[in-house]
């Protein structure tokens, strides 16, 4: 699975797209892959703060539970509804299934997350590849 | 900065290549090298409760007993009456501390008189050889461990006998549940197929040579036998749920050291009248003390949450009363369930439950386990 060239990445396994200045977040393949069959997501409320590098929600498999860490600080502006019925689809398709879309505080926080590149590179050491 | 850490190496079953060829998801369980899931998790426990699933459980171990005295041996040493076993036939049962707690669970095969296999946890494999080979010392009987010289597999599902009855001409519906025979399977002479499983469904286990070719082979033919009936292999994920549902026990959760044969509700397996055994005397205290003062439940959460492994439960007044000790969705079932222990007392009433998940009190209510049966064979 490729990794768009227009995300960034979190060393915790989200990924955002960025548009001006909001952000669409979710979890990268990889981390759909670990997690295996995802049966719930928790996400946050419209109007909750969230903080680059703290949690925001979570997402459970049928083996575990695993936080949501924001890769940015903003404001949550949407949550993607579609996943409450359907958690599935991040399994099905990671880098189109976002979480929550984000007003950011601070645009210039992206710049110290990973591109892609330097994300496939981090995944490969994680799993010792 | 980290400390390397020296790991023992894990231990691989004849089949470890097979799941890594296969994509599996492999993890390390109780020392060994084991798929977790190929295809998915759920997609491989819908396939054994409506079809058929294969699973490698070569990492459980087998323990013989044999000689004049090793029906005595195993009844000092297991819980359940093997003097009730016909030859042919196996039981559940488990191995106790003098405390009445539980060294493992296992199942006593009755190969012929005086000859006896035990199937035992991958996870206690040691541990447990020990504790059999110095507690049959004083009998006429002599302890081997078996468990390297067979790949174990596992076929389960309503699926499972029309899948095993191509590779053997066994008539497998002369073989009942918990019973065994012997025959050809694979083009395999002298085969153990025994009707036992830990899925709560149909299914038979095979042991077959654990060299590796054998065992490729084996597998190949149970996936190809199994194809019309979309066979798929599972692995432990898989495993975990389906015996959750049907809410058997599995070492280090509703059984272990510290838990008594009452409080995990396996008394139907212990048969204290049989005679003295280890782990008996125990027993009788706790049941002239007025039984055990903990139980363990099955919960269904009510609200959105999911319990696991560890969780605090609390009553209605938000006081902590126990601990989930086994808690996930249930694939089958579309619920989430947990098992869990807390006070007798409580376990007799039908009261509101709370489940501490992670920060928020999930309502949950106590509901009669095993939490999924088997429909019925139609015949």
């Amino acid at each position: 699975m490729a990794y768009p060239q227009n995300y960034r990445y979190t060393r915790e396994h989200e990924w955002i797209e960025v548009d001006g200045k909001t952000g669409k977040i979710g979890i990268t393949d990889y981390a759909q892959n670990s997690l295996g069959d995802i049966v719930f997501v928790e996400s946050p409320k419209v109007g909750a703060a969230v903080k680059k590098g703290e949690v925001f929600g979570s997402v459970e498999s049928v083996k575990a539970v695993s936080d949501l860490y924001s890769p940015i600080t903003g404001t949550v502006i949407e949550v993607n509804e579609e996943l409450a019925s359907a958690p599935e689809k991040i399994n099905t398709d990671a880098h189109a299934s976002w979480i929550m879309k984000v007003e950011l505080s601070d645009p210039s926080e992206v710049d110290s997350l990973l591109n892609a590149e330097d994300y496939e590179k981090f995944v490969a050491e994680e799993t010792g590849s | 900065m980290s400390t390397p850490t020296v790991t023992p190496a894990l231990r691989k079953t004849a089949l470890n290549s097979v799941h890594r060829q296969l994509g599996a998801k492999m993890v390390d369980f109780g020392g060994w090298d084991m798929p977790v899931e190929y295809s998915g998790l759920i997609a491989e426990h819908m396939a054994v409760r409506t079809g058929v699933g294969l699973f490698d459980v070569s990492h459980m171990g087998d323990i013989q007993l044999r000689g004049p005295e090793s029906l005595d041996a195993i009844q000092h040493i297991c819980m359940n009456d093997a003097s009730k076993l016909q030859v042919g036939q196996a039981h559940y049962s488990a191995m106790l501390y003098p405390q009445g707690t539980f060294v493992d669970d296992v199942i006593v095969h009755k190969l012929s008189d005086n000859d006896y296999l035990i199937v035992i946890n991958a996870g206690t494999r040691e541990k447990d050889f020990s504790w059999v080979k110095t507690n049959a010392q004083k009998f006429h009987c002599h302890v081997s461990d078996y468990s390297d010289y067979y790949t174990q597999l596992a076929i389960q599902g309503p699926k499972a006998a029309e899948t095993l009855q191509k590779l053997t001409k066994v008539d497998l519906s002369t073989i009942k549940f918990y019973w065994f025979k012997w025959g050809t399977v694979c083009g395999l002479p002298n085969t153990l197929i025994a009707r036992t499983g830990y899925s709560g469904e149909d299914g038979f286990e095979i042991y077959i040579p654990s060299d590796e070719a054998t065992s490729k082979r084996v597998w190949e033919e149970v996936l190809e036998a199994g194809k019309e009936f979309g066979i798929v292999p599972c692995g432990l994920g898989a495993r975990n749920t389906l015996r959750l549902e049907s809410a058997l026990s599995l070492y280090g959760h509703e059984i272990s050291e510290t838990i008594n044969v009452f409080e995990a509700g396996l008394d139907r397996f212990c048969k204290l009248e049989k005679g003295p055994f280890i782990g008996s005397e125990a027993l009788e205290r706790v049941l002239a003390e007025g039984g055990p003062t903990r139980k363990l439940v099955g919960l269904e959460m009510v609200d959105r949450g999911i319990a696991r492994d560890g969780y605090g439960v609390f009553d209605e007044n938000a006081r902590p009363i126990g601990t989930v000790v086994s808690g996930s969705p249930a694939p089958f079932l579309k619920k989430n369930i947990a098992l869990a222990f807390i006070p007798q007392d409580y376990s007799a009433l039908d009261r509101q439950l709370f489940v501490q998940v992670r920060n928020s009190m999930v309502k949950a209510k106590m509901v009669p386990i095993p939490f999924y049966r088997r429909p019925k064979k139609q015949s």
